[in-house]
This record gives structure tokens, sequence and C-alpha cells, in this order.
């Protein structure tokens, strides 16, 4: 295990520059999830650090170890970084057993057939594939394979795993297995691990800490879970880590008016914090279960659509003539009640923040 | 070590491994595709250094020449038109019907795949020879006729045997799109309360339009090009085509130069026929290929033939003997009769043609020089077509379509043309390189021809590679070298087996190049069939026809059991 | 009046790999008028082979089944009447769309073999294709659309005759989570518009629950309970049913003495109310969001904070009980750090019999199918 620092990362592809000046440490031992919607550039980064693409600034460190550095040149050979990397398609090689696949790095280091053999039975136990060990990856599932490719990762003690979504693959109930055992597996070997993924939810239940990166390729926002889902650092945060409404606003003196097409509500409960830059104009986000049915309050909204999802009723709610989703969980319904399609209620925002609007998109 | 010197390594080793990859698939490309092809072009319209296009206006306005061109195109519209309708009609009953037995006769309606057509003229020829076939004399005797009843020596005949050699190219297309056919297709017109003979009008057939005609196209092609069966029916009555025309050209003139470059000029009146009829074939069948093949595999529902079922298993099981059986049986017959002519009756049968087919000189050295010329062309082309398909699919040089084009260009020209191409190209032209009459000519000439099975199967396969297979072995320690050592190789190897095997089977039978390119001493089996049967030992030619059907039968067994339960991609 | 009726309808099969296998057993049912009625279950449950018994691709072992008050197939009376005298809508999960058909030529395909006159089509197909958002691609040919607008096509071809019943197979399988939503709503609305039946077949309880008046879940070949999805949900009357809808989480549970305790805690009971008819042992089933978290001086189980995930919309968080871990789901403003004591108290749980490994393994062999 070891450090891992990006230092000032450009990379063009093309005339596309996908990477500027990125740079990001990664603690020793810990689970480092990097998000972002798809194209923002992590696999490019990924993949920078594998050795696979070449930056074309900047400087990456695994440990003490400069592995490259535009400045001086320096650039080491793939197959010298010493980095373990599970892909999404697992990449295990279908011509190899199991073990086969799993003492491959080893082999390649010279490490002689008795430390092999041992090595491999320690880590295919560690991953619950030892009774596989002399099976086809083709006699194996989706999952099965995937922790092939996690044993072969981590059988040649490397500094520090990639995974790249690993387990995009794999269906809804197995994902939330191998991400438990993605973590138990990390915890028994305290390897440090980059897990790359576009899906906020597995980067929630696997991190110690997460990075955000936007669209465009920078770095958002890095702080553990809370801090992100609690403290989002701007709008795009706020947006890509769950569902979200947004209502445009108005401020006038102290006093909030909800300004949803057509509509406007005063909104008394609504507190603008100290400092709150209003030049761009001003919209409240909140999440579809911070929006409660309240039928004393006086912002009222027309339900259009409720439907029962066994934990939860997800509704659609109209304000003025904007939709709204409403999330109310079964609990809840079960206590207070549920709103029938096509009746009037008050609502009220729990939970709200402000942002500017979004900015049209330039061409 | 320095930083400097680690950079220049990565980029300096990647560079040497494509590089030489590359130059070297260049170079051979050049060697077999390139100057064959040119030499043909130069020598039709240059004669010593200077343009003169005299000599092919002079072979474009010949009436016998344009005679064989018009035989030509005949016989290859309705080969390819009645081919198809054949073969799309049992495809369709084998594949969509509840026709008993399918499984076995499948595996019989692909025999005549694996046959070389002139085996079966020479059986057609046997049986229904305007003269003295078998089948006619008997006619004649029974029904008391002057003249034979049916004379397989005309172009009717000769599109007959080609059909029922080249039907199996759409049949198969069609069948195997008929099997990955996602059923709800047709389910979905049944719903819409179409009946089954209205889906089959409307859904299914036009579904498996892009099927028949890769298999049209493949069949026209081919008859276009083909020498074996023309000659064989069509020489004995002055039916010529342009295959035959170029070939009886060449043998004439006893392999002076002038008869080489009327040879080139006919090459290239027929490329220009092969060329037209594909501009064509796309004209009318442009029809873009169809996604039909997704969703949950389901067993397709089966068409009930009822009453129907009795009569056309009946159809098929006659065909089958048609054109399976009754060639086959008629070579094996007629190997063992004392001598052509005589009645085929227990009494006349003897063993003595194969003896006397295995003392001859050329006999076993024919059957030597076919395996190794086989062997060897499947070798090379083994790794030269992966090598090029490793370049196009990996590597991705500039220029890579190119390279592509070239390993494909020989395949769909006439081995006709190939043949004066490598005889106008080795024979000391270049470099005072001399190859004629060398073993070393046909297998230029066979690797040129063959190359793009080999390069097309490991295409295929390496497309199955995903790169992050190999980016894992980089990252497992293993350098680039040794990950193709360890992972790329190993992932095509059954690609690269069955490539060997696609070009082995196809030229152990070969007889259209090699009758153009063969020396004294370097007869292929198919050249010395041919050769026993055009010096009259007909009996004998037989009788190394049966040997070499049995030699085809045991190779193809041991290719399906080779290929059979491949691991890997 | 029931559009679809089943009466002991039976399925066997001899497969190579499982040998016989009877894949529908004894299915009774009846699909009310204008209903959108759902059959759900795991792959290998018999809810595909059921539908294709009702659109007339499969016959029946045993058993018959009636369309719109008519018989169509009955194993008793030899009768079978083929798919396209059925009358019915249905469309697949590959779409099925003809791809040598432009839109429009596609959703005409069913009125042309009625033999329908021309200026007839026209309007009819415009107005089908008005329904599904399609005006505009008559003239566009399938592979140049997506997903959602190729499964469009279907659905505007299957109600261009507006048929009585339509018979869905997860149409909505294989188009991304969104669309599949919005698809969900266009199909309740065109059934709002033609007022036809609707079987969906699905294997996504979520999709099932949101879209269906009533629901069939089976397994095995068996149905395990009919009734509406708050039903199902709130009251399932199996482990089966319970785990398959919604997520759940069991405790083992052994009675003594009218005490419960969780296996592995012999000393601490929950403080739940026994069902009469209970064993020794059974299994206690409850929803993660319905289990109250409290902190260490309230009443309830005391256990402690193994694990704490912290999501967007609410947190996880894994409780031991005894040896078995409870997983609860709460809103934020209810936080606990990793290793808190805390106590748990479940709300209304559902109590089941423990289940035999033998089926679990049964449903194991069927999904190699």
């Amino acid at each position: 295990m070891a450090k891992v620092s990006f230092k000032n990362i450009s990379f063009k592809y093309g005339d596309h520059q996908i990477l500027k000046d990125f740079s990001l440490d990664i603690e020793s031992g810990e689970i480092m999830c990097l998000v972002g919607p798809s194209g923002c550039g992590k696999t490019t980064l990924v993949r920078c650090l594998l050795g696979l693409n070449k930056p074309e600034t900047g400087e990456i460190y695994v440990g003490d170890t400069c592995i490259f550095s535009a400045k001086s040149r320096t650039n080491m050979a793939v197959e010298r970084r010493n980095i373990g990397i599970v892909f999404q398609d697992y990449a295990v090689w279908p011509h190899l057993t199991v073990s086969e696949n799993v003492g491959y790095p080893l082999k390649k280091k010279r490490v002689s057939k008795a430390e092999i053999a041992q090595r491999v039975a320690d880590t295919l136990a560690l991953v619950n594939m030892t009774e596989y060990a002399n099976h086809l990856p083709s006699q194996l599932s989706g999952g099965q394979q995937q922790r092939v490719a996690i044993a072969r990762a981590l059988v040649s003690n490397s500094d520090i795993i990639v995974m790249d979504e690993p387990i995009t693959n794999l269906d809804a109930k197995l994902r939330e297995q191998m991400l438990e055992e993605i973590r138990e597996i990390q915890r028994k070997s305290g390897t440090t691990v980059l897990y790359i993924t576009h899906d906020q939810q597995s980067a929630l239940q696997l991190c110690d800490r997460m990075a955000i990166m936007e669209p465009d390729g920078t770095l958002c926002q890095l702080g553990t879970d809370e801090d992100i889902i609690l403290r989002p650092a701007n709008r795009f945060t706020f947006e890509f880590i769950g569902v979200s409404n947004f209502i445009p606003v108005e401020a006038n003196g102290g006093k909030l008016t909800l300004k949803p097409e057509g509509g406007s509500f005063p909104w008394a409960d609504g507190v603008l914090p100290e400092g709150t830059d209003l030049s761009q104009g001003l919209e409240v986000g909140v999440r579809p279960n911070d929006i409660v049915f309240d039928p004393q309050s006086p912002l009222r909204a027309v339900v259009t659509r409720s439907v029962f999802l066994g934990s939860e009723y997800d509704y659609f709610i109209q304000l003025g003539s904007q939709e709204l989703r409403v999330q109310q969980n079964t609990l809840d319904a079960a206590r207070y009640g549920i709103v029938k399609e096509g009746a009037e209620t008050g609502i009220r925002l729990l939970n709200y923040r402000f942002y500017p609007p979004k900015k049209e998109v330039s061409a | 070590m320095s930083h400097k010197k680690d950079l220049a390594a990565v980029d300096g080793r990647r560079f040497n491994v494509d590089g030489i990859l590359t130059a070297v698939s260049v170079v051979l490309l050049l060697i077999v595709v390139v100057i064959p092809v040119f030499s043909i072009i130069y020598n039709s319209f240059f004669y010593k250094g200077q343009f003169d296009p005299q000599l092919f206006i002079g072979q474009l306005t010949d009436a016998n020449n344009l005679a064989a061109m018009w035989n030509t195109i005949k016989i290859a519209f309705w080969v390819t038109l009645l081919g198809t309708i054949l073969g799309t009609f049992y495809a369709w009953l084998l594949g969509r019907s509840d026709i008993p037995a399918k499984g076995l006769m499948r595996a019989l309606f692909n025999i005549p795949y694996m046959f070389p057509p002139f085996l079966g003229a020479m059986a057609w020829d046997l049986l229904l020879n305007g003269r003295s076939g078998y089948l006619n004399k008997a006619l004649m005797e029974i029904f008391h006729l002057s003249k034979a009843p049916v004379n397989i020596n005309t172009l009717a005949g000769i599109i007959f045997v080609e059909i029922s050699y080249y039907f199996p190219f759409v049949f198969m297309q069609v069948v195997s799109a008929l099997e990955r056919m996602d059923p709800t297709l047709e389910e979905c017109a049944r719903i819409a309360g179409a009946k089954q003979m209205t889906v089959i009008r409307k859904i299914t057939l036009p579904l498996v339009v892009p099927a028949i005609s890769a298999g049209a196209l493949l069949i026209m092609t081919t008859s276009l090009a083909h020498f074996g069966v023309p000659s064989i029916l069509g020489f004995s009555q002055g039916i010529f085509t342009l295959p035959t025309k170029i070939y009886a050209v060449i043998s004439r003139s006893e392999g002076s130069f002038e008869g080489i470059r009327q040879g080139a000029a006919l090459s290239i009146m027929l490329v220009i026929v092969v060329s037209i009829a594909l501009i064509i074939q796309k004209k009318v069948l442009s029809s873009g290929s169809y996604d039909i093949i997704k969703g949950k595999s389901m067993r397709p529902t089966l068409i009930k033939l009822r009453g129907a079922k009795i009569p056309l298993l009946v159809l098929c099981i006659a065909t089958l003997i048609l054109i399976v059986v009754v060639p086959l049986v008629m070579i094996f017959l007629v190997s063992l009769v004392k001598a052509y002519g005589l009645p085929l009756v227990p009494e006349n049968f003897t063993f003595n043609n194969y003896m006397k087919v295995f003392r001859m000189d050329g006999t076993m050295n024919s059957i030597f020089n076919s395996l190794k010329l086989s062997i060897g062309a499947g070798i090379i082309c083994m790794f030269l077509g992966t090598l090029i398909a490793y370049v196009v699919q990996k590597i991705k040089p500039k220029g890579k379509e190119a390279l592509e084009i070239l390993s494909v260009l020989p395949y769909s020209l006439p081995g006709t043309v190939l043949a004066i191409g490598v005889i106008l190209a080795w024979s000391g032209a270049i470099f005072g390189i001399k190859l004629s009459n060398t073993l070393w000519i046909i297998l230029i000439a066979y690797i040129a021809r063959y190359l793009s099975f080999s390069m097309k199967s490991s295409s295929a396969a390496l497309l199955q590679v995903h790169p992050s297979l190999e980016e894992a072995a980089r990252t497992c320690g293993a350098s680039h070298m040794e990950s193709l050592k360890d992972v790329t190789l190993p992932l095509i190897r059954p690609a690269m087996v069955s490539g060997f095997f696609l070009i082995f089977l196809p030229a152990m039978r070969e007889v259209t190049t090699s009758v153009l390119l063969y020396g004294p001493y370097t007869r292929t089996l198919g050249v010395q069939i041919y050769s026993l049967r055009d010096a009259g030992m007909i009996p004998q030619a037989a009788a190394l026809g049966s040997i070499a059907i049995v030699l085809i039968i045991i190779c193809n067994t041991i290719v399906t059991e080779v290929t059979k339960d491949r691991k890997g991609v | 009046m029931d559009q679809v009726v089943l009466r002991h309808v039976t399925k066997r099969f001899t497969t190579k790999t499982l040998g016989d296998i009877v894949a529908v057993d004894d299915f009774n049912l009846e699909v009310h008028d204008g209903e959108c009625f759902s059959f759900l279950g795991p792959s290998g449950c018999g809810k595909s082979t059921t539908l294709r018994m009702i659109a007339g691709f499969e016959d029946l072992s045993e058993g018959e089944i009636e369309l719109c008050g008519k018989e169509v197939s009955s194993k008793e009376k030899n009768l079978y009447i083929p798919p396209e005298e059925r009358g019915l809508g249905m469309v697949f999960q590959s779409f099925a769309v003809w791809p040598h058909m432009n839109v429009f030529e596609n959703v005409a395909f069913p009125l042309r073999i009625q033999k329908v006159n021309k200026t007839d089509i026209e309007t009819r197909v415009r107005e089908a294709m008005k329904h599904t958002s399609l005006t505009g691609l008559e003239k566009v040919f399938p592979s140049d659309l997506s997903g959602g607008q190729q499964q469009r096509i279907a659905l505007a071809r299957a109600i261009v005759t507006q048929p009585k019943v339509m018979l869905l197979d997860e149409p909505l399988s294989n188009l991304d989570p969104k669309l599949r939503e919005t698809m969900r709503f266009e199909i309740k609305e065109l059934q709002r518009e033609f007022g036809f039946t609707i079987i969906f077949v699905t294997h996504d309880q979520s999709e099932a629950m949101a879209i269906s008046d009533r629901m069939m879940v089976c397994d095995m070949g068996k149905i395990m309970q009919i009734d509406t999805p708050e039903n199902l949900y709130n009251k399932p009357n199996s482990r089966f049913v319970h785990s398959f809808l919604g997520e759940s989480t069991f405790i083992n549970v052994n009675i003594v003495d009218g005490k419960v305790y969780a296996q592995g805690d012999n000393e601490n009971p929950l403080a739940l109310d026994i069902p009469k008819d209970a064993d020794r042992q059974m299994v206690v089933a409850t929803r993660p969001n319905s289990i109250d978290l409290l902190g260490a001086d309230q009443e309830g189980y005391p256990t402690h904070i193994e694990k704490r995930i912290f999501l967007t919309d609410r947190t996880e968080y894994i409780v031991p009980v005894g040896e078995q871990k409870l997983k609860i789901q709460t809103p934020h403003r209810i936080s606990f750090a990793e290793g808190d004591a805390c106590r748990v108290r479940l709300i209304s749980p559902m109590w089941y019999p423990m289940e035999d490994e033998a089926a679990e393994k049964e449903r194991q062999r069927r999904q190699l199918v």
C-alpha cells in the first residue's frame, strides 16, 4: 500500500482537452471513489496512472516513487508500475484457469513455483474462490469472474489497486453483494483502492472518501460521504448525487417568493442564508423526500400522479404549472396518510439549498 | 536507470514491435499480391516498354473470345438464379419446417461444398456424355433410340453440374440466418392476424434477403471464374468460357511469351466481367443488412407441412441422390472397370486401375506435391493472415484499409487470372528470379489466393480479444511482446487453426490455378486427375479421383473434430 | 366480464439438461375487463410460458383458456385457435419491429392483413401514431430509431387493431431506467384512452407494482399469491413473496416459554406478539424502513451499530441481532455512529415458517433452463 498523488495532470485527446491541471491525493490504505458522469475523464486519469495514456503535463507519484513526470521525462513502463487493475469487463484471460490467471503476475516477477502456489491459494481464499481454482473463466458467473480479477490484482501486493466500474456488468443484487465483499477484502488486505464509477450510490456504500468530477474534468468536491451529501459544494454535486427539484426564487428584502412556472407563491418559511449571492438570480433545490405534505401549509400543490413502489410512494405534484417530484416512505404514508391523485394539498420544503440558476449551455 | 532512458525505452519498444510487424506485412503483400496484379496490367497494355493497346483491342474484338465471354455470362446468370432459388427453398425446408431427419440432411446438403466440382463433372460426363455416356447408352438400348436422349456436353449440362455444387453457398447462408433470426419477428405478424404463408412471404423472406444476396454473390463470382466443369464438359464440344479459353490459349502457345500476353489480355476481360457483375449485383440488391439477431434465444416455431411432408421429403432425398450419391457412385464404379466403355457389372470389375495409378510415376509425386503445397500454403497463410489481421485490427497504421483490401483482393480475382499474374511476375521479369516449373510458383499463387481466408478468420477472433485483456497483462508485469505471446496468441489460436484448414482443404483439390502453373515434376493431385482423363485413361482418373475423395473425407473429419470444442474466445 | 380466464392450465416440458419439468402447474386466474394485471416472478417461474399459451404459441398439457368469453385453448376438447385468430395485441421485449418496413408500414401491417381499405388504414395508423408520439416518423426505418421509439412502434402496431386484450412481455426491460419510467406512464395513458385489458409480464417488482391494478406472483411454476400491489407488499403470504417484493430483512427466531429469541441470543427477547399457530422455530420478516432505531436509553432490543452507510436520501445501518444482521433504513435526521449502542423495535412484522433448502435448490435448477 502506498499514497498516490496526481499533480497537475493535463491530457488532450486530439483537440479535446480532457484533463486540465488535475491534482488529487489518495491516502495510503483508504478507499477513494472517483465519481463523475461518463465522459468526464475519470477513466483517462486511471489510464494515465497505469501508463496506458501519457499525460501532457504533471507528475504522478506512488509512494515516494515518481512513475510519471513530464518535466523530468519520466514514464515508467506499464509493466513496472506495480499497480493492480480490475476492469469493468473483468478481463480475465479465458484460456487460463482461475489459478493460472491469478498466478500470472507472480510468474512475470519470476517468483518461485512453490511460492506462487502458496500466494495464489492465499489470495483465492481471501476472495472465496478456493474451490474454483481449476475452473476456466467460462465456467464462472460474472460475479465470480470479477472476484478472479480482484484476486489477480491483489496477488502481487500492488501498491494500489484501481477498480474501473467493476460492478457495472453485474445484476442489482450481486452488485450490492460485491460492494460488501470489496470492502471486506480491502479491510483484510489493507490495500489502497482507487474506485472509479459513475454511480454515486455504489460510491457512497463503499468509500472512505469521494472525489466528485464535473463533466469538464475538474475536481469539484473531495470529502467524506457526509460532507458530500449534507454539504454539497455546488449545484453540480447536489444534482449529481441524487434526484432533485429546482424552483426559481425571488428575494425581495427579507421576503422570499417561490416563482415556479405559471405561479407565484409567497414563501414565509424560507430562510435565505447570510451572504447569498443574488447577482445571478436564485433557485432553491430540494430533494423529493424533503418535500412533505402539510394540509395547513399555504404552498398549495395538486397531486397529478401517485405511484406505489413498495418502500415508498412516488408522487408528481404541480406547483403552479411546474412539476415536482415527491417521495413519501411507506411508513410515513401509513402514519400520516397518502394523498390521492387529483387532490390539492399543502407542501413544506425541508433541507433546501440555494443555488444560482443553471447557465444556458453555450455552444 | 535514468528517467530519460526509461521514457525512450517505453516509446521505442512499442515502435519497434509494431513497426516491424507492419513493415513485414507490407513487404509480403507486395510480393504475393501487388507484383502479380501489376504484371498482368502492364503486360496487357505495354510491349517492350511502349504503350501498346493493340493486343488488348485485338483480343476484345475476336469473335471466339466474345463467344466465350458470352458463355461465361450465360452460365453464371443461370447458375446464380437457379442455385439461389434452390438453396433458399431447401434452407427454408430444413430450417423452418417439421421435415424429419433434419440434422442428417443438413450434413448431406453440405457435401457438394466439400468436393471438387470437376470430379462431379467427370462423373456426369461418364453417365451422360453425348456419345458414350453409360446412362445414355442404356437408354438408347432400352428405348431403341438412334441418338443420345440427354447430352451433358452442353451449356445446359454445365449449368446443371455447377448448380449442384454451388447452391450450398446460398443454402448455408440462409439456414444460419433463419436460425439466428429473432422468432418474435414472425410471432408478431401472427398476432397481427397474418396466416403462416403470409408470414413467410411478408416477413421471413424479406428478412433473409441479405443472406440470400450474400450467397448469390458468392455463387456468381465463383461461377464466373470457374474452370473445372466447363473444361471437362465443354472442351470436346468447343464450348469455351473465359477461364477455359485462357487455359486453351496458354497451353496452345506452349509457354511462349506471346501466348501468355494473350492470356493476360483475356484475364483483363474476365476481371472486367466480374467487376461489372459485382456492380450490377450491388445496384439490384442495395438492401442493407438488418439486425435480426436479438432477444431471447427461443426455438423458432416450426411450420407443420402436414400432407406435403412426404412428397417434400421424397423430393429432398431425390435431390440428394442426384447431386451427391450418383456422382460419387459413378466415379467409384468406373474406377473399378477394366476398360472404359465396358458395362458396369461385377465381372468387369478389378482393382488393377488403382495399382496402375500408383505404379505410375506422377501419381505419388502429385499427392505429395499437393500435400506439400496445401500444408505450406496453409501454414504460411495462417501466420501471414494473422499478422495482417493484427496490424489492421490492433496496430491500425495509416493506410490500414489499403492493407486490408490488398489481402482480400486476390480472392475476388479468378484463379486463372492470378496464375497468369504469377507467371508474368516470376518468370525472370523481376531481379531475374525465375520460378516457373517449380513448386514455389504454385505456392505463391496459393498464398495469394487463400490469404483472405485466414485473414478473415483471425480478424474475427482478434475483434473478440478486448484490449483490456492485453492491458491487464501489461499491468501484471508483462512486456508488450510477452502480452502478445501469453494472451493474444493463445486466444486466437483456435481461429488460426481453423484458418489453416479453411486453406488446406480447398488447396488439396485445387485445379484452376495449378493447371496453368505446373511443370513436369510439379503436378498437383487435381492436375494429375485432370491430365489422366485428358489422356483418355478414364478408369485410372476415376481411381485417383476416388482416392482424392477419401483423402478429403478424412481431412474433413479431422477438421470437424479439431474445431468442434475450441476453447478460448 | 372477465377478459382472460385460465382454468387448471398446466404445461410440462422435457428438456435435455433438466429432464421433465412442470413449467406451469395448475394455474387458475381471471383477469377483469380493463384491468392491468401483472405476472411477476424470477426467471423460470412460468410467467412467460403462461403468456405464450394465452397468445397461442404454446399448446397446453392440461386445462383451458378463455379469451373475451370465448374458449381458445382446451386440452380436453382438443381445441386450439391459432394466434392470428385470437384478436390480441402483443408487445415483446425485443421490440420485434420489422426492419424491412418503415414505421408507417409496420403499424399498418395488421390492418393490411385484415384488408381494411386504404383511407381507413391511413386515418387509423395516423391515430395510433399520434397516441404513441410517433407523428412525423412515418417514412423512417426502425434501425434509425432509438430503443424507446422502436418500442413505441410496437405499441402503435398493437393498438392499431384496437384489441380487447394486450399482452406485454417484458416490454420495458431493454430500455434504460429513465425511459422505462416514462414508457410505463405512456402505457397506462394508452390503456385509459383505448380501454383494453393488459397482461404485463415482468421480473421487476417495482415496475409491476407501479403499473398494475392486481398482480400474480409466481415461483417455480406455481402461483404464490394474487392481489393488489399494496396488499402484496403489506401482507405477503410467504417468505418468498416478502423477499421478492421490495427490500426485506429476516430474523430466524426460537420461541421459548412464550418469548421470542433471535437465534444466537438466548438472553434478550424481542418484544413481539406471537401468532397463534407458531412453530418453535420461525422467521420474522420486516422491511428495513419499518424498524424503529432508538437511543440506548429507550425500550427495545439492545444492540449496537455495526456499520453505517450514508446514502443520498437515507442512512442505512447494519445492526447485529443474535448471530444475524438486521438492515435498517432511516432518514438522515436519525443519526448514529458506528459502534454506538442502540435499541431496535420491529413495527408489525410478518411471521413465516422456516424455508427448507430443497425449495431453494429447485429454484436454482430451474434458472438454468
